[in-house]
């Protein structure tokens, strides 16, 4: 037990934490741009694992060129973000039957160019990625700073004004000249380009492209966004959170503690649910969030 | 009605087209592909046969998706509701004596995989009317953790030494194949049509039916003519889990004669499909679920061919299409405070 706690403290498991929590943050800053904007965003699962198929197919035909690889993996995240808008925001669909089907075409549609890309039904071929270096690797700074700046620029810039205008009173932002649909476009699109950095994260910090390795990562993001009360800094703070529990999970499997493993494993997705049941009713949700606009 | 249609029918047209255009990416000719997975499904009493045991599931967890719906709640846990009520039922149909005559036990074991998926579906439910959490994050999550604790409670209690299955189900459980010349299609087929017109009788020929309603069109309105909202919501995700729970009864007591872990995954998310094409209408949803069946058991036929995820991919596509062209779920209601 002594081991356990000790283990806790050292570098390596602070580093296992931030690595694991860099999807997760990314994927929630993704989230609090949608949402604030009025757009539920459950279509981040499918964004992440798009994300983790063109980073891998980036660094595969590059040898392993970290850059071209995050750009596929972004590009790879705006494109589908950008399905997503057309039906969400242009066609007023549904936006969490549109965010299902998103998430059900990633999941098919990269299981479908595994095979055609690489003849394989469960991974890519393995890449030269960053692996667990954290410190000396660029994209770890990059998306640090870009929590301060999704931060800045939703309380401190007129963008990020107009985007949570027409999240709150969309009506009252269109009379005011401001084109709700437009920024909605823009927030979904940009919260594509995060969500696909985080998943562009997950391929390159393992081995390349695994099937499925989203893995529910896109909800737990969801709902990191609502812990955090729709507020950038504080969706980052429960993103840590959720890595923490989960490099405590991988820990205690470790260590003999006397609770099975399977168990562990539903660790973070308890954890969720207990905190969306906490906070939920202290913190306040855009007030127009799912709601299709359309000017009269 | 006309204008649902015409949704509908672009939206295939629609699906079709990306269908071919993902065959013909693989370098084979998509009018050869669709004949090919016509004539093994629905051209032989075999495919036809099979065709049906995969529609089965889906009648129900698309029928679990449709009571959710109604009452203006989103149930994306059908998955976990399934594998909690299958696996039940195949540790009811292991425990049951064989001396029980076969009714009783078919009876027994479906009932208590009901149970099993309205428990799951009926916390998440508890969750937002005592909390005010949205079902959907809930029932998300309970997917994983009811996939943690079966497998936790398999491995320690129920499976078969190195596998991960559960013991036989006891020989009086099982029921009767349908035909099909050796297809898998059973008797639980009835069991899921049934429970349609069951849905159909409760939303169109009750009281508490039409309570239900009324709090899917307007809860406030719902709220003030003096019904409880909170008992509907809890009580509509519970029968909606007790729908995803009877699935069991198909792939347990008519195929395999046991729970196996990942049973039936996939066919949950699939119900949110096959409702929202089936305009959460019984019959709607019985004919949508023929169809996913179809594609479902005609992506295998056709595995040499092109990869089966080409069809996971063209019903995405249907969803997408057929929530572009519909508005009328967008009045789901929105009750009190809970968000995603």
């Amino acid at each position: 037990m002594i081991d356990f706690l000790i283990n806790l403290l050292s570098l390596s498991f602070v580093t296992q934490v931030l690595r694991i929590t860099m999807p997760y943050a990314l994927a929630a800053m993704g989230g609090v741009l949608s949402e604030r904007s009025g757009v539920v965003n459950i279509a981040l699962e499918g964004i992440l694992l798009m994300g983790a198929f063109g980073a891998a197919v980036g660094a595969y035909d590059t040898d392993g060129n970290i850059f071209v690889a995050v750009c596929y993996g972004v590009a790879a995240g705006v494109a589908t973000s950008a399905l997503y808008a057309v039906a969400v925001v242009s066609f007023h669909a549904d936006q969490i039957v549109a965010g299902v089907a998103i998430n059900m075409l990633a999941y098919g549609g990269t299981a479908y160019l595994l095979k055609v890309f690489y003849n394989s039904s469960s991974n890519s071929p393995q890449i030269q990625g960053f692996g667990g270096r954290l410190f000396t690797n660029w994209v770890f700074w990059l998306a640090l700073a870009l929590v301060v700046v999704v931060q800045i620029i939703v309380t401190r810039t007129r963008w990020g004004l107009r985007m949570r205008s027409v999240g709150d009173n969309p009506d009252a932002a269109h009379t005011l000249g401001v084109s709700v649909n437009r920024l909605r476009w823009q927030a979904v699109l940009a919260a594509g380009a995060l969500a696909g950095l985080g998943g562009a994260w997950l391929a390159l910090s393992g081995s390349g492209f695994v099937a499925e390795m989203s893995a529910g990562r896109g909800y737990i993001a969801l709902a990191a966004v609502i812990m955090g009360s729709w507020r950038p800094v504080w969706a980052c703070a429960a993103s840590l959170l959720f890595g923490f529990a989960e490099a405590l999970e991988v820990n205690l499997q470790m260590f003999s503690t006397g609770i099975p493993n399977e168990l562990i494993q539903a660790f973070p997705y308890v954890l969720t649910m207990i905190t969306v049941a906490g906070f939920i009713g202290r913190s306040r949700a855009p007030v127009h969030l799912g709601r299709p606009f359309s000017a009269h | 009605m006309r204008r649902e249609l015409l949704t509908i029918a672009i939206a295939m047209l629609l699906a079709v087209l990306a269908g071919s255009l993902l065959i013909w990416f693989v370098g084979k000719s998509p009018l050869e592909v669709y004949g090919l997975l016509l004539s093994r499904t629905w051209g032989t009493s075999n495919g036809f046969g099979e065709v049906l045991f995969k529609s089965t599931p889906l009648i129900l967890t698309g029928l679990a998706v449709a009571v959710a719906f109604k009452v203006g709640l989103f149930n994306i846990g059908a998955e976990g509701q399934l594998a909690a009520g299958s696996f039940v039922t195949g540790l009811c149909g292991a425990a049951l004596p064989a001396s029980l005559p076969g009714p009783v036990a078919v009876v027994l074991c479906v009932l208590a995989g009901m149970l099993a998926g309205a428990a799951v579906g009926g916390l998440a439910g508890v969750l937002k009317v005592r909390y005010g959490a949205h079902e959907v994050i809930n029932t998300i999550m309970l997917n994983f953790v009811v996939s943690a604790v079966t497998l936790w409670a398999g491995n320690a209690y129920f499976f078969v030494k190195y596998t991960v299955h559960t013991a036989a189900i006891s020989s009086n459980a099982v029921l009767s194949p349908l035909g099909f010349t050796g297809s898998k299609a059973n008797t639980s087929l009835l069991l899921a049509i049934a429970l349609a017109g069951a849905v159909w009788y409760f939303f169109n020929r009750t009281r508490r039916g039409f309570e239900w309603r009324a709090v899917g069109h307007n809860p406030r309105a719902a709220e003030n003519a003096g019904v409880r909202l909170g008992g509907v919501v809890i009580g509509a995700m519970a029968i909606s889990g007790a729908l995803a729970g009877a699935v069991g009864t198909n792939y347990v007591l008519g195929y395999k004669q046991y729970f196996e872990r990942g049973m039936g995954t996939g066919t949950g998310v699939m119900g949110i499909a096959v409702a929202l094409l089936g305009r959460n209408h019984p019959a709607g949803i019985v004919a949508a679920a023929l169809l996913f069946g179809t594609l479902s058991h005609g992506s295998l036929v056709v595995a040499e061919e092109v990869p089966k995820e080409t069809f996971q991919i063209l019903q995405a596509v249907i969803i997408l299409a057929v929530a572009c062209g519909s508005v009328y779920l967008g009045r789901r209601a929105r009750a009190r405070g809970a968000h995603v």
